[in-house]
């Protein structure tokens, strides 16, 4: 079958931080690169990032050190975080935000000048013993929209071609599995066309809609995740989602942490400030995971506010108008439109939603995708021409908990060093590997078949169904016997899928279309996290079992690798060896 | 409830026309955006763009009942007396003056032509520091209420003046960037970016009719940043 094919040098796949940040670094070094992203990139999800980037860049304490920032991290991630990554995101941090500021990012600034940083969870001054930092710059409550635009921006001013509201479908592999690029839909038109590049860079984000209650935008579908799954490809600690503790009840909508970092504290029904019990120290500013499950404790003792008892409260009014306003004016606004709820005047009802996917496309810090491989060290081999950035990504720098924050540090460190990495190889000569017409015919089958489907259920109902599922059997708690039956669902909603029916099958800015596509990669992500999360015995980080209540560093200190073709969970080792610090030991985690 | 929504599909249809739809909201106060939502598990086959949900991104912005704004943060009580207890139609069209794609989705090309024209990005030739580039809380104040913009057209596409000269006048959103530019302390091109701005058309078509404040879903004031536009300009011309 014959398509048009257009070729570039390097694809990225994904307009959000991790994709332009890439894509700015390849423009800048004059190759032919090409950004293809589904929505206009300032659509993306970076777009409602809140509270800030993490990064020690010593504003608000001059002594500030990226180390202390590393062990915060390492702590958070529950010692699955590889230390090699955590630490090379930590030390290029500062530089990376300071490229950030000089592009045009309106940080929010202090009396002297500088970028404003604010408290946020799981934060220490050093290693854990000099109290809470303060190391999340910001740009008010609004720095994931500053950073998405400012990114844009840039890459107007660099001349990235920008393939706006094109919708990557499959990679494109030859046969020996090197990746050639990809098969992508203009939206507009409705044309199908395979995109070549020696570099496909994924950076497509996560993929929350697979839970029915979600901070995450309507948009992500683990489009990237399921494409390499589908292709063979493994993805790692999959099962660890973090939930957040303050989603707007009801509504989902995300009440960034930076609200307990100016000084706003959780209270039950009772309006008793109940972190107290759970995290002495660091209290409603401990980990996400932690605060999460001590949130869930309270609602399922009784202690959950409402008509059904089944949220909390996140209590803001003794700010006072002045901090809410100025600092936090986007959480106002959320408040009374999700909330009816004016957090000047009362408190606002939150509840632990699903918020950000760990787990991903293990990948080197150079972002190259790792295949399946023995799992020890040394024994890493990589997927010719694909690399992965931002969400989608497992680095790993989150490990089992990603700390608020570091999300937009990874973004923007690792998109950056993807495109210094390709940008030299590049340099050096990379193969353009040459698909075969049955390789770009194997990429377009799932396309066919969808356009061949003459009857069976429909997109709406069966995602919804999935997404029940998800939340029903896979949520903040976890049992053995219910992800046994949510894995038993999912493998009949995967026969279903498999015949269900797209009805309209018109060209033009066909949304039914792409709504059909992405349902296929929400099964992938769903599937996988269900037979991670039933694999992984023990509770570590945001994935917190009742049968299995321990973390187990005899036999779980190490990443799980979800191999798609087998559907078996295996092991990968954790790196403890950063280059230029002491390895950070596991010990017990507490706040 | 009775929902009108404007449907055209270039590929079957001669012409576009309005397509009544019964939604069951039971009783609840939904955003415009749940309505989309409902219609389209009857109907897969309209298109509408969204993504954040929250008022964010900008993706859905269209006009409802006559008025533009962000159907995922309008709720029904808002759209227009009665729409809520179903007394009267929501009437859900594309955002006006921009050709249609298909339903409720236009066209943004002349819209985003119009942002890249005033250079919207930092521009400094100095060389950067090691660290940022210092700037007072006061002098950040100065973008407040600018930086903020979401991109979503509802301004320009409420504006008189962007629907006559959709080319030659730049429109509120784009002149509200040119503004963020303009008033960062850490820009120096104020000269080059004034000069791009000094002809009949740019700025200058602006009548000061407010539509654009009146429906901006971020609370946004483009008179206000033109209006300074206009001072800076006419300073520099003294």
């Amino acid at each position: 079958m014959s398509i048009r094919t257009i070729t570039f040098d390097a694809i990225v796949v994904g307009g959000g931080g991790a994709g332009m940040r890439a894509s700015l670094q390849m423009a800048q070094s004059g190759f032919k690169t090409a950004l293809i992203s589904k929505v206009f990139p300032t659509r993306s999800h970076t777009v409602s990032a809140q509270g800030g980037i993490t990064c020690a860049i010593a504003s608000a304490d001059p002594n500030d050190d990226w180390r202390w920032h590393m062990y915060d991290t390492v702590k958070g991630s529950d010692y699955i975080g590889d230390q090699d990554a955590i630490e090379y995101m930590c030390n290029v941090g500062p530089e990376a935000v300071f490229e950030l500021d000089h592009m045009g990012l309106p940080f929010s600034r202090t009396e002297e000048g500088r970028i404003y940083q604010r408290p946020f969870g799981g934060q220490s001054k050093n290693f854990g013993e000099g109290g809470q930092a303060a190391r999340t710059c910001a740009a008010a409550d609004r720095t994931g929209h500053a950073l998405l635009h400012t990114l844009y921006q840039q890459n107007l001013k660099n001349g990235t071609q920008f393939y706006n509201e094109w919708y990557a479908s499959e990679l494109v592999k030859d046969d020996e599995g090197n990746v050639c690029g990809v098969i992508a839909i203009d939206i507009e038109s409705g044309e199908t066309v395979f995109f070549k590049a020696k570099a496909t860079v994924f950076a497509t984000g996560g993929s929350g809609r697979i839970y029915a209650s979600t901070t995450n935008a309507l948009i992500n579908t683990g489009d990237g995740v399921g494409m390499a799954l589908r292709a063979g490809l493994p993805v790692q600690d999959i099962e660890m989602w973090q939930f957040h503790p303050t989603g707007i009840a009801g509504a989902g909508v995300l009440v960034t942490e930076g609200c307990r970092g100016e000084g706003g504290y959780l209270i039950n029904k009772d309006g008793e400030r109940f972190m107290e019990r759970y995290a002495p120290n660091a209290k409603d500013l401990a980990s996400r995971d932690v605060v999460a499950r001590s949130m869930m404790m309270e609602i399922l003792d009784g202690r959950g506010a409402g008509p059904d008892g089944d949220h909390v409260f996140l209590k803001l009014d003794h700010l006072g108008e002045e901090v809410l306003h100025s600092r936090l004016p986007g959480i106002c606004e959320l408040a009374i439109t999700f909330a009816q709820t004016d957090p000047v005047k009362e408190p606002i009802p939150v509840v632990p939603t699903c918020h950000y996917m760990m787990g991903g496309i293990p990948t080197n810090v150079h972002g190259q995708a790792i295949k399946l491989s023995g799992g020890h060290e040394g024994e890493d081999q990589f997927v010719n021409g694909l690399f992965a950035v931002g969400e989608v990504a497992c680095v790993s720098v989150h490990g089992a908990n990603r700390l608020g924050g570091n999300s937009l540090l990874d973004l923007v460190v690792f998109g950056r060093a993807a495109g210094l990495y390709i940008e030299d190889q590049l340099r050096q000569g990379m193969t353009q590997y040459e698909p075969t017409d049955a390789n770009i015919d194997e990429a377009m089958a799932r396309l066919n078949r969808w356009e061949s489907s003459t009857g069976g259920e429909s997109v709406p109902a069966l995602r919804k169904e999935l997404q029940s599922v998800m939340q029903n059997h896979f949520g903040v708690f976890r049992k053995g016997d219910l992800m046994a039956e949510g894995v038993a669902k999912l493998a009949d909603l995967r026969k279903r899928i498999a015949n269900a029916h797209l009805e309209d099958k018109s060209k033009p800015f066909n949304t039914a279309r792409i709504e059909a596509l992405e349902l296929d990669n929400l099964l992938e992500v769903a599937e996988a996290t269900a037979i991670a999360a039933e694999g992984r015995t023990e509770s570590r980080g945001a994935h917190s079992r009742y049968d299995y209540p321990d973390r187990d560093d005899e036999n779980w200190l190490c990443h799980s690798i979800f191999d798609p073709t087998a559907k078996k969970l295996g092991k990968r080792d954790v790196n403890f060896k950063p280059k230029t610090v002491d390895t950070f030991q596991p010990k017990a985690r507490t706040y | 409830m009775k929902v009108s929504i404007y449907r055209y599909n270039p590929e079957t249809d001669r012409e576009p026309s309005m397509k009544e739809y019964e939604v069951d909201t039971q009783g609840k106060d939904l955003m415009v955006l749940d309505i989309l939502a409902l219609v389209k598990e009857q109907d897969q086959s309209l298109a509408y763009r969204r993504s954040c949900r929250e008022g964010v991104c900008g993706s859905d912005g269209m006009n409802m009942n006559g008025k533009n704004g962000l159907a995922c943060i309008t709720p029904l009580s808002q759209v227009a007396p009665g729409v809520l207890e179903g007394k009267k139609p929501l009437i859900l069209r594309p955002l006006p003056g921009l050709p249609v794609i298909r339903d409720l989705v236009v066209d943004m090309g002349m819209f985003y032509n119009q942002y890249e024209k005033v250079q919207p990005y930092l521009q400094n030739n100095t060389p950067a520091p090691a660290i940022e580039r210092l700037q007072s809380p006061e002098e950040r104040a100065k973008i407040d209420g600018l930086y903020e913009c979401i991109l979503c057209a509802c301004c320009s596409t409420s504006c008189p003046s962007f629907w006559w000269n959709p080319d030659k006048f730049l429109g509120p959103a784009a002149l509200l960037q040119s503004y963020r530019f303009l008033a960062d302390s850490r820009d120096n091109a104020t000269e080059e970016r004034l000069s791009k701005l000094d002809d009949p058309f740019s700025l200058f078509r602006c009548h000061g009719i407010m539509n654009c404040v009146s429906v901006c879903p971020k609370g946004l004031n483009p008179t206000r940043a033109i209006g300074h536009i206009r001072s800076m300009l006419l300073e520099r011309g003294i």
